[in-house]
């Protein structure tokens, strides 16, 4: 951990610009927001982040802590801690899988300290990226190459995957507002606006470094989940190595509307096993207007998987995930969803 | 004081009191070697090699020592050869390895200390390890077994054998011919390597967390060159070792010659990740199994090869199968072990060292005979039982093997088992239920003691043994409260000192087995001095009032069986001198276990869990069933543990650990550990020390895994031979 400035600026203008005249997500940053810290402080001291100026939204940000649920939509502050969310009894109730996706990621103690915003913009648990002493990260260092790659890789990612980067994205949440087409509310320097949830992340391709849409200086300010006929009917299944305080080995939200067994609508999104939150899109077509039951979560499980890209020790994760998406979705069905 | 979880509890010495020195821990006022406050200290921080062989070329420490608040920066152009190379402890010395960090320009393993920076704050020393600039001249280094350039040599000497089992194997009915291997593992206790090292004149005293404190002072004094009465140990609380703390690490010397150069006190903390290289692990290890057996179960042949990883500089070879193959009664047997050095830094004692990977392979391949024979796997255990170990017909001084398979499978419900394997279930999860047998060598080395008793009936016990957590304060409190008949309220305890009388090391189950008879010798030679008549004081209370005495103070040594008279000098000396399990000329001791689980497997998607486990555990005279019952259930969730879910990730490209770190080295949290118990069988063993006692430290660690393993197969039938067990080995394809 380098020295390094720190503000915690009162007003939301003056957090825009501290924020926007140095902001930047690499290694190199000159300025970064702190909200939680649950991320940003572990690496610091990793020597992975090494910011100059550290601004703390905490002041200026906190009147983004509600949340409120007015039958049509879910309106969730970017500030509200993990803990505090999945406690509410409307997102238990109305959100299962956002209530279980929360509940079952980290510790008490870090869902404690967590913010919503940030725990969606945490980064990868990749070992080569947290460790600044292996040179070959083009997160860290773009064109430096990818260490992971012929390495130890078991964690890492199938789907999403580029040569230059294979780095899970390792959050719980995230998948919970892919599959209930969530959208965010941002405001930087250039006011505010929102976008589709489903477009904050961006896949490595060729820019591994380029992990977020988000300008300069913009803050997550609130997440919107619209209320629909599969949001009461939602699981999240994580399979992990052990059974708490660990990050997924594949994990699985799904949300379903069903008239008897027939799917009339689905959702469904994928931990642990993509580089970005991740929507398995063609595994949800194939479904849409047939019966659930084990053939056809089968057939929609293998389709999720059709373009995966395994490394030498996580081939596993592509079978791992298939049963996870099979025990989702017929876990899910199974469910007593009372409507209205 | 009736407990139905203690139901030995007689006399003092077999009750469940608290813990002797509970409230300080519990309100945090306990010292820990790097809670100690001293004047001007300087805070040291390791940079450490990030190649896994090479030459350091350069060292840049400009912009390092540009940093306000840095002191001095040591690095091998400075240190050199002042640390002297030594003999390591396998060759007979006190250093548990023996590359000299900062020694010299070469890097033998990934994580070799090449600088140590010292600052006024632990972030100042941290941030200009950092910018201290390093350049290397990088070969390629061996990793494991597997890897080019690894020196794989046959230790012939660590042969074993009896009978003809070539002959005998090929010719028997039923066979069994498996390989297994476990994973490189670490410790992680949870108080990290500390050592501050503070010079009064000539005068050091060390504050750090060890198994054995005059094994670090007189090998301390050996590195720098000075007189070992000049230094002083002190350490009375260590927050966690299990081996990783048992012997003088060369970090030592190193924080003891910058705290001379600078003339202020030094502390050093290391990292986590350091820690993974700094002291000992458990290596990986590899196994070959070859078990034979008639219709009726009875062993006709048994073999057991291991091989070991060990570093290029140091030889440590741990060799459990010499434990392994005298379990059972079997006439023709083989053993060998072989060591693969590699470019990595010395293993060495992790909980049942030997015993764990050792047993692991062997009780597996019992298990697969006991399959393969359509017996129960208890039985196959009774039909072996013996009274006398296999190779040398010695005896057994004390052998409860089938009570506690007994004990433990009554209170497990093993008769409930329904044989073939994937025939239980419970809705969505797959059941499994296997056993294993547990064992550890009853060893001690030689100790002494002082006891005073004054005439207000209080008594002060004292000797330079060492508080791990496993309730040493409050066996020496419990042992003097019974052989002089006071309250044990009225006991004090002195322990963790090198000025107080030398015991052995905290290490193999053998603390209590070696001090106790010293305490009880010592209490003896007051009850002698009190004597009337002619005979030793019954009443040691009365005779002292009636004496006129203020104080009476004893001290006593007491010699091992097995160990020569002249160990009693090494002891003072700080050497490692220890005998026991089946090195002993007339006879073998053991302690033994039998260990029970339930394993669950998700159907789909394939979690592993325990979600029972019964142990019981004969181990002669319990002192304390509270702190006993404590080991054994530590033990035994520290095997469920080596099963599932600890492997240190090497990258072999540089030999490199890529998961030093709590948050990607597992260990279990609580959700992990559902049911465990721990029985204490009764056993009386008058022979193997004076105080009975066959120590509980490792033995509940022992046989878990192969439980666990054994498990798994009756769940799935699928025979899992490596180790960790993880989702990808119970895979179904979708």
């Amino acid at each position: 951990m380098q020295p390094f400035h720190y503000s915690r600026p009162v007003s939301l203008a003056e957090t825009i610009v501290s924020g926007t005249q140095k902001h930047s997500r690499n290694a190199e940053a000159t300025a970064t927001f702190l909200a939680g810290g649950t991320t940003l402080i572990d690496l610091m001291k990793l020597d992975v982040m090494r910011p100059s100026h550290v601004v703390d939204l905490n002041s200026s940000a906190r009147e983004f802590s509600a949340i409120r649920f007015d039958g049509s939509t879910l309106r969730l502050g970017a500030f509200a801690k993990m803990a505090t969310v999945a406690d509410h009894p409307d997102v238990i109730s109305h959100f299962p899988v956002i209530a279980q996706s929360l509940s079952l990621a980290a510790s008490a103690q870090l869902r404690n300290m967590a913010t919503l915003g940030g725990n969606l913009l945490q980064r990868t648990r990749c070992a080569y990226f947290r460790d600044p002493s292996w040179a070959a990260c083009n997160k860290r260092s773009p064109g430096s190459g990818c260490a992971a790659i012929g390495g130890v890789n078991r964690q890492h990612a199938v789907l999403g995957t580029s040569k230059h980067c294979i780095a899970t994205y390792h959050g719980d949440f995230a998948q919970a507002l892919m599959a209930l087409d969530a959208a965010i509310m941002l405001i930087g320097p250039d006011g505010a606006r929102s976008m589709p949830f489903a477009s904050l992340h961006l896949q490595p391709g060729n820019t591994p470094h380029l992990e977020t849409s988000l300008r300069p200086g913009e803050i997550i300010t609130e997440i919107l989940v619209p209320d629909g006929p599969w949001t009461r009917r939602s699981r999240y299944v994580k399979v992990r190595d052990r059974q708490s305080y660990e990050f997924a080995v594949a994990s699985v939200a799904v949300a379903l509307a069903l008239e008897g067994s027939m799917v009339t609508d689905v959702r469904i999104a994928l931990g642990g096993l993509a580089t970005t939150p991740w929507r398995a899109v063609d595994a949800e077509d194939l479904l849409r207007g047939r019966r659930l039951n084990e053939a056809s979560a089968t057939e929609a499980a293998r389709t999720a998987f059709a373009g995966a890209v395994a490394q030498a020790h996580n081939a596993f994760k592509i079978s791992v995930g298939q049963s996870a998406i099979v025990r989702a979705l017929l876990e899910t069905a199974a469910m007593e969803a009372h409507r209205g | 004081m009736a407990d139905t979880r203690f139901p030995q509890a007689t006399g003092t010495m077999g009750q469940p009191y608290r813990r002797y020195e509970a409230l300080e821990k519990v309100n945090g006022s306990a010292t820990y070697a790097s809670d100690v406050k001293l004047a001007k200290t300087a805070h040291a921080y390791l940079l450490t090699s990030r190649i896994g062989r090479g030459v350091i070329r350069s060292l840049d420490l400009v912009e390092a020592r540009a940093i306000p608040g840095v002191i001095e920066i040591l690095t091998h152009q400075t240190v050199g050869e002042s640390i002297r190379q030594t003999q390591a402890l396998y060759t007979g010395g006190y250093v548990a390895d023996s590359v000299r960090p900062l020694g010299s320009a070469e890097i033998a393993y990934w994580g070799q200390p090449i600088a140590m920076v010292l600052a006024e704050s632990y972030e100042i020393a941290r941030e200009a390890a950092r910018k201290i600039g390093v350049s290397y001249d990088v070969s390629e280094p061996a990793s494991s077994f597997d890897s080019a350039g690894v020196d794989m040599t046959a230790l012939e000497p660590m042969n074993l054998g009896v009978g003809d089992f070539k002959a005998a194997y090929a010719n028997a009915a039923v066979k069994i011919d498996a390989r297994y291997s476990t994973p490189v593992q670490h410790h992680n206790a949870m108080e990290l390597f500390a050592t501050q090292c503070v010079w009064d004149g000539n005068r050091l005293t060390v504050y750090e967390p060890g198994q054995y404190l005059n094994n670090i002072k007189y090998g301390l004094a050996e590195q720098l060159g000075i007189d070992p009465e000049l230094i002083r140990v002190v350490n009375p609380y260590v927050g966690g070792a299990f081996g990783a703390k048992g012997f003088l690490t060369q970090r030592t010397a190193l924080v003891a010659i910058a705290a001379r150069r600078i003339g202020r006190p030094v502390k050093l903390v290391a990292t986590r990740e350091q820690g993974f290289f700094l002291s000992a692990y458990r290596a990986e290890t590899r196994h070959h199994v070859q078990l034979a057996a008639d219709s009726t179960g009875r062993l006709i042949a048994s073999s057991h090869e291991g091989w070991e990883v060990t570093s290029r500089a140091d030889v440590l070879a741990l060799g459990g199968n010499a434990i392994t193959l005298r379990l059972y009664g079997c006439p023709n047997i083989e053993g060998r072990v072989n060591v693969a050095k590699t470019d990595r830094s010395t293993p060495g004692f992790m909980r049942g060292p030997g015993e764990v990977p050792y047993a692991f392979a062997f009780e597996c391949a019992l298990d697969e005979l006991a399959y393969a024979l359509k017996m129960d796997p208890v039985e196959l255990r009774r039909v072996n039982d013996t009274k006398v170990e296999p190779i040398a017909g010695l005896p057994y001084t004390s052998r409860s093997l089938m009570q506690c398979f007994d004990a433990a499978g009554a209170a497990f419900g093993w008769a409930g088992k329904t044989a073939a394997p994937g025939s239980m279930r419970d809705g969505d999860w797959l059941l499994g239920w296997g056993c294993a047998a547990a064992f550890y060598p009853t060893q001690a080395g030689n100790s002494a003691a002082r006891v005073r008793l004054s005439s207000d009936g209080r008594v002060h016990v004292s000797s330079a043994g060492h508080e791990l957590g496993q309730g040493m304060y409050t066996m020496m409190a419990q042992v003097a409260s019974e052989q002089l008949g006071v309250p044990i309220e009225h006991v004090t305890v002195s322990l963790g000192d090198t000025d107080l009388p030398p015991t052995i090391v905290a290490g193999g189950s053998a603390g209590t087995a070696s001090l106790a008879p010293a305490i009880m010798s010592a209490c003896d030679a007051i009850r002698r001095r009190l004597q009337t008549g002619g005979s030793p004081a019954a009443d040691v209370m009365t005779a002292m009032r009636a004496s006129g005495l203020g104080n009476i103070e004893e001290f006593a040594e007491t010699r091992a069986h097995g160990l020569p008279p002249e160990s009693v000098q090494g002891m003072y000396r700080g050497r490692v001198a220890m005998s026991g399990g089946v090195h002993l000329p007339d006879r073998v001791q053991l302690a033994f276990g039998a260990q029970f689980v339930e394993v669950r497997i998700h159907a789909r998607t394939r979690e592993l869990r325990v979600s029972r486990a019964v142990g019981a555990f004969a181990a002669g005279r319990i002192i304390n069933p509270r702190t006993a019952h404590g080991q054994l259930v530590g033990g035994m969730i520290w095997g469920i543990s080596s099963a599932l879910h600890e492997q240190t990730e090497i990258d072999e490209r540089n030999a490199s650990y890529i998961n030093a770190n709590l948050a990607d080295y597992l260990l279990p949290v609580n959700a992990d550990i559902a049911d465990v118990q721990a029985i204490m069988v009764p056993e009386e063993d008058n022979l193997v020390n004076a105080a009975g006692v066959k120590g509980v430290g490792e033995v509940g660690t022992v046989g878990m895994a192969a439980a666990i393993a054994n498990a798994v197969y009756h769940a799935t039938g699928k025979r899992l031979r490596d180790l960790p067990l993880r989702i990808e080995h119970v895979l179904e394809e979708v």
